[in-house]
């Protein structure tokens, strides 16, 4: 009876393409929402792991965040260098990690840190050594493979956050790579990581824990040293109770802002989640809207058919063999459906990765499949399984003598 | 025992392969087809004759089970066919009667030697390739066997619907019209080829027909009489 289900489908191919491809575009299109979403959202997780708090410069908080965590916007100022050991000292502080920003090498940030960063986000070294003197350089697995850098290289920034081959750039202030990160799926992977004395150094600015250099005056290097500042400081909390204190007690009583990045990215995922629940309705109605079409489609063949099933009972077809194979055409077209529809779902997800730029530091994966698409695949089978059965009982209902009396 | 308008399940008798017992059908306050007592014996070749309207599909649907009978009942290989629940009656009508309607029926998706096919294997259970092919090449039609119905001719559809209801072994082959569209070269050799197929497998031919072409192959006659007011 599969045989028979194929062979009506073959027979008539136009509307059975149409439909597979329609069912396929609704799947594709919840698949990518669902890929989409869940790996953002697990992105969002993993570069955030580990950090409670970020304090900067006022302005928007969820600004903060994004520069400062997943390195996706401008920071929002800078703040004075007193504020790591300010809030070193604070009660409930276990780890305050200073982040310097304001160059990139071919569009991957150079971050001025501390070896504490790379181990916080669980990076570790795939070949070389950590950053220790200035202008000495880790670099992320991804900023590796796509530039070529090895280790021994020199490059040169150049200034901004995403600065191409273009713009000014730091001739007189090289970096050399001195060590290579092992992938870890997080925003690591796409930093340059040097000290923050080397940011600096590039931008002129003095290490105040420096001797002063020759020929200069005490009062020279107090004002050069004077204007060291980090663009933020990463703060990860010993006790519950930091928690709750110190974002409140900094935007309160200090010219800096506190933000955590949990409550900015909820927050920034319910923005975003809106106009995701808008797509993923259109999508499920996408969806509806193909399975009424099996159905419509089934139900005008089935009545042109009466008479083929007719002859199919009179000839020896059980009421179940009946049914079998009209609800395997609907199960073949929804397993089709579904099918084609993961393959597009994926390979959309693939070839946004591969061709936008932003997607691409996401960190989309067109090969990581989740659990829900089982579920989604189950409502495309479910949805052509229901759009058949319909029909095919009505069919059954009909009396066999009469329908091939009429069909005379 | 059983009275003149009743008949009994009785598989292990030799007697006769259909039997009717006081058999008529009312339809709208009309009775369509009065038979009354009847009898086809296994392996005989009967013609159901009679004008248009005369009952003989109705006949034909109450003997394959697909029509309970106003009065009276009919057996078939010995099982009252109304008294058989309609699992029963399908399984009955599976294993014994192969049909020729007037209308071809054959499945319009697939090809003549996949129609016999399928037909084999609801019937049998399996499929004998070899088979099918002897028996579309019996029929003439072995240069069309990978043809679609809606690419035969209304003679060679006929030919197509008669090798589909041979290919089964069946013990009772009813046809309804199987030479209405045929010429009269086809129309003998259809009738021959039922003949020989009938015979081969000792097969019953049950034969309803107004064609006057072939009526005189029939020594077995029924004469189904025009309506009659109920």
């Amino acid at each position: 009876m599969i045989g028979l289900s194929l062979a009506y489908l073959k027979d008539r191919g136009l509307n059975t393409a149409l439909n597979i491809l329609l069912l396929a575009l609704s799947v594709a299109s919840l698949v990518i929402l669902l890929l989409f979403s869940s790996q953002l959202e697990n992105r969002f997780d993993k570069d955030a792991q580990g950090i409670d708090m970020v304090v900067g410069a006022k302005g928007s908080p969820l600004q903060l965040i994004l520069s400062s965590v997943y390195h996706v916007d401008i920071p929002t100022g800078n703040v004075p260098l007193d504020t790591v050991p300010l809030l070193r000292r604070q009660l409930g502080v276990a780890e305050a990690i200073p982040l310097a920003l304001g160059d990139s090498f071919r569009s991957f940030r150079i971050v001025g840190t501390e070896p504490a960063y790379p181990a916080l986000l669980g990076a570790s070294l795939a070949d070389g050594r950590m950053f220790s003197a200035k202008m000495e350089a880790v670099i992320g697995a991804d900023v590796a493979a796509r530039t070529g850098a090895t280790l021994g290289q020199r490059f040169v920034g150049g200034h901004g956050m995403s600065s191409g081959d273009e713009g000014p750039k730091h001739e007189e202030t090289p970096f050399i790579v001195v060590g290579r990160l092992k992938p870890t799926g997080t925003v690591i992977d796409r930093l340059i990581l040097t000290r923050v004395e080397s940011v600096w150094g590039v931008h002129g600015i003095e290490d105040p824990g420096e001797d002063h250099h020759d020929g200069e005056s005490a009062e020279d290097h107090e004002a050069h040293a004077g204007a060291a500042e980090v663009t933020a400081v990463l703060v990860r909390f010993g006790s519950p109770i930091a928690a709750v204190r110190l974002p409140g007690f900094i935007n309160r009583q200090t010219n800096l802002q506190a933000a955590v990045p949990a409550v900015e990215v909820s927050r920034l995922l319910a923005l975003v989640g809106v106009g995701l629940d808008a797509v993923r309705a259109f999508a499920v109605l996408l969806m509806l809207t193909a399975g009424l079409s099996i159905f419509v489609a089934l139900l005008t063949a089935l009545k042109e058919r009466e008479g083929d099933m007719a002859m199919l009972r009179v000839i020896g077809a059980s009421r179940a063999a009946i049914i079998g194979q009209v609800a395997s055409e609907g199960l073949i077209l929804a397993s089709a459906g579904a099918t084609l529809g993961l393959l597009l779902g994926h390979g959309v997800i693939g070839m946004a990765a591969a061709s936008i730029e932003q997607l691409r530091a996401l960190g989309l994966n067109a090969f990581a499949f989740h659990p829900g698409e089982a579920l989604i695949v189950a409502a495309a089978l479910g949805i052509g399984l229901i759009a058949a059965l319909i029909p095919a009982l009505r069919v059954l209902k009909n009396d066999i003598a009469e329908t091939l009396a009429n069909a005379r | 025992m059983s009275s003149p308008d009743t008949l009994t399940n009785s598989k292990t008798a030799q007697g006769p392969l259909v039997e009717a017992r006081g058999l008529s059908h009312v339809r709208d306050g009309r009775t369509v087809m009065a038979i009354g007592d009847w009898q086809l014996q296994p392996g005989a070749h009967a013609l159901l004759l009679g004008p248009s309207g005369s009952g003989k599909t109705t006949f034909i649907n109450i003997v394959t089970g697909l029509l309970t009978p106003s009065h009276g009942a009919i057996s078939v290989a010995g099982e009252v066919m109304s008294a058989l629940p309609p699992a029963s009656r399908d399984a009955l009508r599976r294993r014994t009667i192969g049909l020729v309607f007037q209308t071809l029926r054959l499945i319009p998706a697939l090809s003549v030697t996949d129609n016999l096919a399928l037909a084999q294997q609801l019937a049998l259970g399996h499929v004998d390739r070899a088979a099918i092919a002897g028996m579309i090449d019996r029929v003439g039609l072995a240069h069309r066997a990978a043809a679609r119905p809606r690419q035969l001719s209304q003679g060679e559809g006929q030919r197509a619907a008669i090798a589909r209801a041979l290919i089964t072994r069946s013990r009772l082959v009813v046809a309804d019209e199987p030479t209405s569209a045929l010429d009269d070269a086809n129309a003998a050799r259809m009738i021959d080829l039922m003949f020989d197929v009938a015979d081969a497998t000792g097969a019953t031919l049950l034969v309803a027909t107004h064609d006057g072409r072939i009526a005189h192959r029939f020594a077995n006659r029924l004469n189904l009489m025009a309506p009659v007011a109920a």
